[in-house]
């Protein structure tokens, strides 16, 4: 069969609505440039805008430099990348499990992370104690707390994809396994945390709170190098994404290998979860959050919803620790208590919404 | 473009689902797979278009072997609109667009969008084309699912129950909208049906299985009462009306002895 299309001409109507959805797209990125420059200038000290932008554009010397280039700049990137890879790996395993309410956070992904993560800084001497609990915790093999983490969230996803391939995607199913599984690595870090000291306990929990401000250059560029393969592979597989948004029946007759993009997918996924885990604690509710506020403007189409659901994740993790650092300013509020606090509500709301009976 | 289905067989774990099931289809033809519940006629349509591997038999497509071509060739070459469609919040125009996912790159180029829009003029879905698939009626969804097989450019059309969840305005509309669909293209179709009016109604040929096996095929002439009563356990009586044969079954065994008002079937 050939559809002859010399005689079609395109059409305007649909070429407009693709035009909405970039400059939706185009505007969220403006917001998060200006959002970038104001929260690299909020802080116990307050630095004002047209000092950041003079110091991030001609380089000029003095406090305000050293504050941004080495204490502001990293958080802020960090805050900006991690957003944008939880998002990422919320709104792909959304799609590749057909389940709204999946993300690192909701099926355990991050719990497993953070779990691998602390038996590395326990167990294998990959972190140190600080004195002060502002610095509880000092990464000094970020390889090994990678490593670690990964395998762990790995095991975490070989669970969800075992109950996926046997039973079924469907929310309920996923969110059970997410229960067991956050459940059982929570145990996990109370084991560990039972047979360390009260200053390692202390430690601990403090690290496993999610806080942007912990990553440093060298942090950051790990983290980039983990984060950004991945977002492209994403964006080059978007298509097989839109496909697995119909059904796996459907997605197959269009030549998609369902299982194989399902488990890489998957996989991933649990690698930028664990990176951020290691670096940055547990951020929950960011891969729920972002990819629902998008799709209701956007739809689903994922060659928009995907880098949509990247930019407004890093505009909510960058929006709240810039709230974090002035809300009880001197004092700095982790952004994992933030986003928390935002994403635990709509979580709530779309488990009523999916069932009103 | 004939399909040609030899000796075909597929077991799940160790149960036979199909055994040497032969069938045909060709240009400008609609043939419906008929059969009870737990038949095989939706793993035929799967096994047709590799989706399930089947165990033994061939499925050709002209000269292309089906079973020993990539997911994308076969993609390039069966289009297959299933029972249940989830639908995404994506409009008519983007559903469609994704039947160009076989022939596509890392990005849509023009003629993905023209071919769109040449499918959805020719079916007369302009005022579908914007609206969200997931807002649409059954009858809405089902023809966009056909219109994205069709952007696809396949050369075989499987259809599995596409009916199965429509009113009866609808069945017969959608059922008219595959003929014409099938005729413009000049496509072989199969589809998978429980309702055997409907498939008189439309189809061109039949393939009656039971448990598994190609119990009778042809066209209308092997649609008996004495076969039906075999294949589905019950009794029916075939009358004629119109012009067609009409399938009425029997409420209970008694009305197979000769109810008054039946005519004698087939």
């Amino acid at each position: 069969m050939h559809l002859d299309i010399s005689t079609v001409k395109e059409s305007g109507a649909y070429a407009g609505y693709i035009q909405k959805k970039i400059l939706f797209l185009s505007a969220c990125t403006g917001c998060l440039i200006v959002l970038a420059f104001i929260s690299v200038g909020v802080g116990s000290v307050m630095i004002p805008f047209s000092d950041v932008v003079q110091t991030l554009v001609y380089h000029t010397s003095g406090n305000a430099e050293m504050i941004i280039w080495n204490i502001r700049l990293p958080r802020v990137l960090a805050a900006i990348i991690c957003g944008i890879g939880l998002a990422a790996g919320g709104v792909v395993l959304q799609s590749v499990l057909r389940n709204p309410l999946s993300s690192p956070y909701t099926l355990g992904v991050s719990q497993a992370a953070a779990f691998g993560a602390a038996i590395a800084i326990t167990m294998f001497g990959a972190g140190t104690l600080g004195r002060l609990v502002s610095d509880a915790i000092v990464v000094n093999n970020p390889y090994l707390v990678t490593i670690c983490a990964f395998l762990s969230s790995l095991a975490a996803t070989s669970v969800i994809l075992l109950v996926a391939k046997y039973r079924s995607t469907s929310p309920e199913v996923m969110i059970l396994v997410g229960v067991a599984l956050a459940a059982l690595f929570t145990a996990g870090i109370t084991f560990l945390q039972y047979f360390s000291s009260a200053e390692q306990i202390a430690a601990i929990v403090f690290w496993t709170f999610g806080d942007v401000g912990r990553a440093t250059w060298s942090d950051l560029a790990i983290i980039i190098a983990v984060i950004t393969p991945c977002l492209v592979y994403f964006m080059v597989k978007r298509w097989d994404y839109n496909a697995l948004d119909s059904g796996d029946e459907m997605a197959k007759s269009l030549g998609v290998n369902a299982e194989q993009v399902r488990t890489v997918a998957m996989f991933l996924s649990s690698l930028i979860a664990a990176v951020v885990v290691s670096f940055l604690g547990i951020i929950g509710f960011i891969g729920l959050v972002s990819p629902h506020m998008v799709r209701r403007i956007i739809g689903d189409d994922q060659r928009y919803l995907l880098p949509g659901s990247c930019i407004v994740g890093g505009i909510i993790l960058l929006g709240a620790d810039t709230v974090a650092r002035i809300i009880i300013a001197p004092a700095v509020l982790p952004a994992g208590v933030l986003t928390a606090f935002l994403g635990a509500p709509l979580f709530l709301y779309l488990l009523i919404r999916r069932n009103p009976s | 473009m004939i399909l040609s289905v030899q000796d075909l067989s597929f077991r799940y774990n160790s149960h036979p689902v199909l055994q040497d099931v032969r069938c045909e289809a060709r240009p400008d033809e609609i043939v419906a797979i008929l059969g009870p519940n737990g038949a095989g006629k939706t793993t035929l349509l799967r096994c047709m278009n590799a989706m399930l591997r089947p165990k033994t038999g061939t499925v050709m497509l002209g000269q292309q072997d089906i079973l020993s071509s990539s997911r994308r060739e076969i993609a390039r070459s069966i289009a297959h609109v299933p029972q249940h469609i989830e639908p995404p919040r994506v409009t008519a125009f983007d559903a469609i667009l994704l039947g160009r996912r076989p022939w596509i790159g890392m990005n849509v180029h023009k003629n993905d969008i023209l071919k769109v829009q040449a499918i959805i003029e020719q079916l007369h879905l302009s005022g579908l084309a914007l609206r969200y698939v997931d807002a649409m009626s059954g009858g809405e969804l089902q023809k966009v699912a056909i219109a994205r097989a069709l952007v696809q450019e396949p050369r075989l059309l499987l259809l599995d129950e596409p009916t199965s969840s429509l009113d009866l305005k609808n069945q017969h509309e959608i059922m008219q909208f595959i003929r014409s669909v099938v005729h413009t293209h000049h496509l072989p179709a199969l589809m998978t049906m429980h309702d055997l009016n409907l498939a008189l109604h439309y189809a061109d040929r039949f393939v009656l299985l039971k448990e598994g096996r190609v119990f009778a095929a042809g066209g209308e002439e092997v649609i008996t009462a004495k076969l039906i009563a075999e294949v589905y356990g019950i009794p029916v009586t075939i009358q004629r009306w119109g012009g067609r044969s009409v399938v009425v079954p029997h409420a209970n065994a008694d009305d197979s002895m000769g109810s008054p008002g039946i005519p004698a079937g087939r």
